[in-house]
């Protein structure tokens, strides 16, 4: 006991020896002229110890609210696409009761089951080596050179009664790549929404494919020809709707050609072999 | 509030505006109005950043050696600003992801720089902490003016309001497209500077050279 107590004054005392060392070496720096060399290099490290503590104390302190607002923000995504999101729904719950998180692999279009889906970042996998794949030029409609090996898919339910498939969807614009998620019926045939919700293209022109009025365009919108083709594009100005095909098509974004044909290439690749067609053949045959 | 305080606070609005008179400052001017709430958040940012930024370097200013006083101001801006975006992603999610690119680029935004090695380096830092808030206040001012026409001419909203109904929506305006581009705030930034200079005369700037009348009659080769 006296031992202890014994250490802990010697080293209050070292501490206390320390710190007025300390002080006199600063007195003594401080003191110096401004253009010696010696308080040149001390001023740039303490400066630099300073701000290297205060950048870092924001960075670790901050960083749990950011990626909780991260995590929330894709579930208000995903929600907002499932019709499930106003203004009074709390995120976290609704998410939890009605949206169920599927990998599959886009190859044979199975479900895989050995990757914890609430944990995979599909987005993230795209561009980490280990877990993407590239995509060969020629296929590469959408652009986007690599695509993660599995893809992790939503379901919405209702009870036991699938409402919807929610399909992750990627593809370039005119200066960015589009990153958002295609509601389909249970059907895997009819839209019920589309949201675009990471973009950077032009404010106002295509910038525009956040705009609910365009987004409510296509609602009910059919992805696959007769043939089994994807026949789903937008299309320069209004639909004519009393074209057999009108079904197929949506209303070009006024201004933003390249946005517009940029959407159109994205649902073809996604919509396509290369994309989701084998999974949302096996789901309509299984039902 | 003290005369002095006074006029260092809000000289910088209207008589010494930085966008305007000191003409600095204006690429983000360009970049971040084609919508009044990123213009609002981004003019909050550059203030406290200017603010802070340069009491914290003029409180040191006397013991930083000149040959790295650039590095030491440098230093000092970019991890405020490292604070303040991160700051923004943890409390302004949404805003954030709209801004995040143009917070960066506060640490090269000439306001601040200039008035760090203009002011703080010379004063005190209470006074260089008011007059980093008079001139993000004056840069303030030109960004919600800037925004103020962009978003009501080039969408018919303001702060996401209905202002203007839209042809396409069953009203009777059609957006001009060419407001929500950044050359439009160039023209809209002009037109400012035209009428302070017009209002007050004293900031127009004097030719350097004049161009000199010829005089005809003399050397003629006719």
């Amino acid at each position: 006991m006296l031992n202890a107590e014994k250490k802990t004054s010697t080293f209050n005392e070292q501490l206390c020896k320390y710190y007025a060392q300390f002080k006199v070496y600063c007195e003594r720096i401080l003191a110096l002229s401004n253009d010696s060399l010696e308080k040149t290099i001390n001023v740039a490290l303490a400066l630099c110890l300073v701000c290297a503590v205060l950048v870092s104390l924001a960075f670790v302190v901050l960083r749990p609210l950011q990626i909780h607002n991260k995590a929330l923000d894709m579930k208000k995504n995903i929600l907002d696409v499932a019709g499930l999101l106003d203004e009074s729904t709390n995120i976290d719950q609704a998410f939890k009761d009605r949206i169920e998180s599927k990998i599959v692999d886009l190859k044979t279009g199975d479900y895989v089951d050995n990757i914890d889906a609430d944990e995979y970042d599909q987005r993230k996998a795209a561009k980490d080596p280990a877990q993407n794949e590239a995509i060969p030029a020629d296929k590469d409609i959408a652009s986007i050179r690599f695509k993660a090996k599995y893809t992790k898919i939503y379901l919405v339910k209702n009870g036991d009664q699938l409402q919807s498939i929610i399909l992750p969807i990627n593809g370039y614009g005119l200066w960015s790549t589009m990153y958002g998620f295609l509601a389909l019926e249970p059907d895997a045939q009819t839209v019920q929404s589309i949201n675009l919700y990471d973009q950077a293209e032009t404010p106002g022109l295509g910038g525009e494919v956040v705009n609910p009025n365009w987004r409510a365009l296509w609602k009910g919108k059919k992805v696959y020809g007769d043939k089994g083709e994807v026949a789903l594009t937008l299309v320069k100005g209004s639909v004519d709707e009393s074209r057999p095909d009108a079904v197929n098509k949506v209303d070009g974004l006024a201004g933003a050609t390249l946005t517009s044909r940029g959407v159109s290439n994205l649902i073809q690749y996604w919509m396509g072999t290369e994309g989701f067609a084998t999974f949302l053949n096996k789901l309509r045959t299984n039902g | 509030m003290d005369k002095e305080t006074k006029k260092i606070l809000f000289e910088p609005l209207v008589d010494n505006n930085p966008i305007t008179l000191q003409v600095l400052g204006v690429c983000s001017a360009l970049a971040v109005t084609s919508q009044m709430s990123t213009s609002l958040i981004m003019a909050l940012a550059l203030t406290s950043v200017t603010a802070c930024s340069s009491a914290a370097i003029s409180a040191v200013r006397q013991h930083t050696p000149g040959s790295i006083r650039i590095i030491v101001q440098m230093i000092i801006i970019a991890s405020l600003v490292i604070v303040v975006d991160q700051l923004l992603r943890a409390f302004a999610f949404d805003i954030s992801k709209k801004l995040s690119v143009f917070v960066g680029l506060i640490i090269t935004n000439c306001i601040v720089m200039g008035r760090a090695e203009a002011y703080a380096m010379k004063n005190p830092p209470l006074q260089s902490f008011i007059d980093g808030v008079g001139n993000g206040l004056g840069y303030s001012l030109i960004l919600v003016l800037v925004a103020f026409f962009r978003e009501t001419l080039g969408s018919g909203k303001l702060l996401g309001f209905d202002v203007l109904p839209l042809v396409k929506d069953g009203g009777w305006y059609v957006p001009n497209g060419m407001m929500l581009l950044p050359p439009s705030a160039f023209f809209i930034i002009g037109i400012i500077i035209w009428a302070f200079r017009t209002w007050k005369p004293k900031q127009v700037e004097h030719n350097e050279f004049k161009i000199m009348a010829i005089s005809h009659g003399e050397g003629g080769h006719h």
